[in-house]
């Protein structure tokens, strides 16, 4: 199979890792991996910022660089929601970029459910020691239907159990650009979220969208908090040896 | 009532720093949200009920004229009158007319949504009409002399303490001067109170969740019995409805029926449901002698057809305020006007102009827990994004923002230029983390800093590194 990597613009700045952990996990499942250079970001800040235009102008140059691919994998409930969804609603009525943006959005595909629901991958070999907990980002859970498939593969880590944290299906808070513009209000939803998950007495904080991820954790880390907080890729991958999100080296290396 | 919608920052700020109306909010998802659950769970059609209803909505949205017609036939029929409003100003006019012309000194109000558009209680105090709220939550709001959070929980932000004072500062006069501390005995002496009020009032107001057409009858639903005293003792009865709450039939007002209280109380049915089907006849043992119905437009037909034309299909129930993350934190004032929440965030721009209520489409962070839990399936998030784009398109909102978005999107679509912007930034903020893995304060992130650190990157982007090995090793 051979399948391009949407690596996401926030996986691309802030954690490398996750790219390189998506990688070695569609690797392992038999995928012949490419990772197109034409490749920004999917265009959802453009486009719920009412920015329309721009963000068409974005979603064709996506479309150009992976349309040629068997599928499209992003570690990204969001961006995957954004090309599978939002793409065919951008250009509905298009009769040259309305076809092409179905096209891509038929084979585009969030990683952890590609693994499982496409490629049937049941387990993975890899071990996290620790009590974990999940958090469902909202685009993932609610546009594409993610919540069993993480926790199928989580169950297949050596050593890690999962304790599920009350208000799953609340918001963490971050939404976008609203976390900027509405710093204090998304403020007061992330302390929400950060109690319910500390609640669990889980000591790490596992989410497959590094936007949510990276909310928690700066707000983890503003409260002192010793929870850390990583992508699910890292752990199902075995390539925890990187500090977590927001850790510095000395504070987190295990 | 003037919106103060601009001011959305300010008053979430205010809101987030208030202590009675955080712990007021503080256990909505152990209540309202899993009670809508439990009654949604014990009904298997329920889904396939929120289907049937939104098809009954948008029928009668495409055939709205004829609904209407219908319906002030069969309510001259059945010996009422129904009134036609464009504005807010005509409806309360209206109201006011029908008042003096039986020379009413006090009015009892059911609860109304459509009386906070009009700012009915203020002007009808400043024309000599005294209102009296009988809803226990408006009637809580209406001695706070304070507006509905929610909009069909009105006091749900004060706390039992508050309502408690309100009662001992204002029930002294009635003779009552011990401070109450159990809910129950509020309720009851706020009953004793209003009991005579009802016998007393010229005329009873009261909302209506549905219009029938084919029986020329409005419907209300409430818990405490309020609203058919209301309307069953006073010697006229006005209901106060806009358009879009027409159904046709009394079969398809019972399919609503089914959804509303299920979400929006979590309740099978309100305690009560009453159908009004003009004034008191011959043989009728109550009754009032008149009987109005007051339509109040508000810029709502000209949603239809439109971009917004989903929103009239609301029936109300609150179900999104009670799931949405931004309204369960700072509640329904800090939206400034009638609606709060994701319904009101959609509607408000529509009623009062956009450029006034700017944020609130704008203040969502677009979980979709609104449209996943409506019951008649809105699009909601979707017709926020189209308001932002409305605004974007009129240079509404901070240009600081707009530009920003513009400038990143331009770099989005030059690939080898963002590569190089986001290596600069990333090292920068290397730079400036030294060996700590977050940071207190960025500058041009004040937003995201108020509240939170900034987890720094880990340096290097994965597409430089991805080319630097691939380039070494040769994979594809």
């Amino acid at each position: 199979m051979k399948v391009a990597m949407f690596v996401t613009c926030l996986v691309d700045l802030f954690r490398p890792s996750v790219g390189f952990a998506a990688l070695k996990l569609l690797e392992d499942a038999g995928c012949t991996v490419y990772v197109p250079e034409a490749q920004t970001c999917c265009g959802q800040p453009a486009y719920n910022s009412g920015a329309r235009d721009e963000a068409k102008a974005i979603a064709r140059q996506v479309i150009e660089a992976f349309e040629e691919y068997e599928a499209v994998i992003a570690p990204s409930g969001s961006c995957t929601g954004m090309i599978s969804h939002h793409y065919p609603a951008l250009f509905e009525g298009d009769e040259i970029w309305g076809p092409r943006a179905e096209a891509l959005a038929a084979k585009t595909f969030e990683l952890v459910s590609y693994l499982t629901d496409q490629l049937g991958v049941e387990a993975v070999t890899a071990a996290y020691q620790g009590e974990v907990t999940y958090h469902d980002a909202c685009s993932g859970l609610r546009e594409l239907g993610i919540r069993d498939q993480p926790r199928k593969l989580l169950a297949s880590v050596d050593g890690l159990n999962l304790s599920e944290a009350p208000e799953r299906d609340v918001c963490c808070g971050f939404g976008g650009t609203f976390s900027a513009k509405y710093g204090e209000v998304s403020g007061a939803i992330v302390t929400a979220k950060t109690a319910a998950l500390g609640s669990t007495g889980a000591t790490t904080v596992l989410g497959g969208d590094l936007g949510c991820l990276v909310n928690i954790a700066g707000r983890l880390q503003r409260e002192g908090s010793p929870i850390s907080v990583r992508h699910i890729a890292e752990v199902l991958a075995g390539m925890t040896d990187t500090p977590a999100i927001g850790a510095s080296d000395a504070e987190d290396g295990s | 009532m003037k919106p103060t919608s601009r001011a959305f920052k300010q008053n979430a700020h205010e809101a987030l720093g208030d202590k009675n109306l955080q712990e007021a909010l503080s256990d909505l998802e152990g209540g309202f949200v899993q009670g809508r659950l439990n009654a949604v769970n014990k009904l298997p059609e329920f889904d396939q009920l929120r289907d049937a209803g939104r098809d009954i909505k948008h029928h009668v949205l495409e055939n709205l004229d004829v609904y209407l017609e219908i319906f002030e036939e069969k309510v001259v029929a059945n010996g009422g009158q129904v009134h036609w409003c464009r504005s807010p100003e005509d409806a309360r006019q209206k109201v006011l007319e029908l008042c003096r012309s039986i020379d009413a000194k006090t009015v009892t109000k059911g609860k109304s949504m459509i009386g906070e558009e009009m700012d009915l209680n203020h002007f009808l105090e400043g024309h000599a009409v005294e209102p009296i709220e009988t809803d226990f939550g408006e009637y809580i709001i209406q001695l706070a002399d304070e507006r509905p959070s929610h909009i069909i929980a009105p006091a749900i932000h004060k706390t039992k303490e508050q309502v408690a004072d309100l009662f001992h500062e204002h029930h002294q006069k009635y003779g009552k001067s011990a401070r109450l501390e159990e809910p129950r005995d509020m309720l009851d002496e706020a009953r004793e109170i209003l009991r005579p009020k009802y016998i007393e009032a010229d005329v009873g107001i009261t909302g209506a969740n549905f219009m029938i057409a084919e029986t020329g009858s409005t419907v209300i639903v409430t818990n405490e019995g309020n609203g058919d005293l209301t309307q069953t003792l006073a010697k006229m009865h006005i209901a106060l409805a806009t358009p879009e709450k027409i159904v046709p039939t009394l079969d398809d007002a019972t399919t609503l029926l089914r959804i509303l209280a299920r979400s929006a109380t979590g309740q099978e049915m309100s305690v009560y449901t009453t159908f009004s089907s003009g004034n008191k006849r011959p043989d009728d043992l109550d009754g009032p002698a008149s009987y109005h119905v007051v339509i109040l437009d508000n810029g709502r037909t000209d949603m239809v057809g439109g971009d917004f034309n989903d929103m009239l299909t609301c029936i109300k129930c609150g179900a999104c305020l009670m799931h949405c993350p931004v309204w369960t934190a700072i509640g329904g004032h800090a939206y400034g006007w009638v609606y709060p929440g994701p319904m009101g965030s959609v509607l408000t721009p529509n009623l009062v102009g956009l450029e006034e209520a700017c944020h609130l489409p704008n203040a969502s962070t677009f979980c979709g827990r609104c449209q996943e839990i409506c019951p008649q399936k809105i699009p909601l998030p979707r017709m926020l994004r189209k308001h932002r784009e409305n605004a974007f398109t009129a240079r509404l909102g901070p240009p600081q923002e707009r530009m920003g978005i513009a400038l990143w999107a331009w770099l989005a679509k030059r690939p080898a230029l963002y590569r190089l912007a986001t290596s600069l930034a990333t090292g920068a903020l290397r730079l400036m983390a030294g060996k700590r893995g977050s940071l207190k304060s960025v500058p041009l992130a004040g937003g995201w800093t108020h509240s939170r650190n900034m987890p720094t990157p880990q340096g290097g982007t994965f597409m430089q590194q991805i080319k630097a090995k691939r380039r070494a090793g040769g994979a594809p």
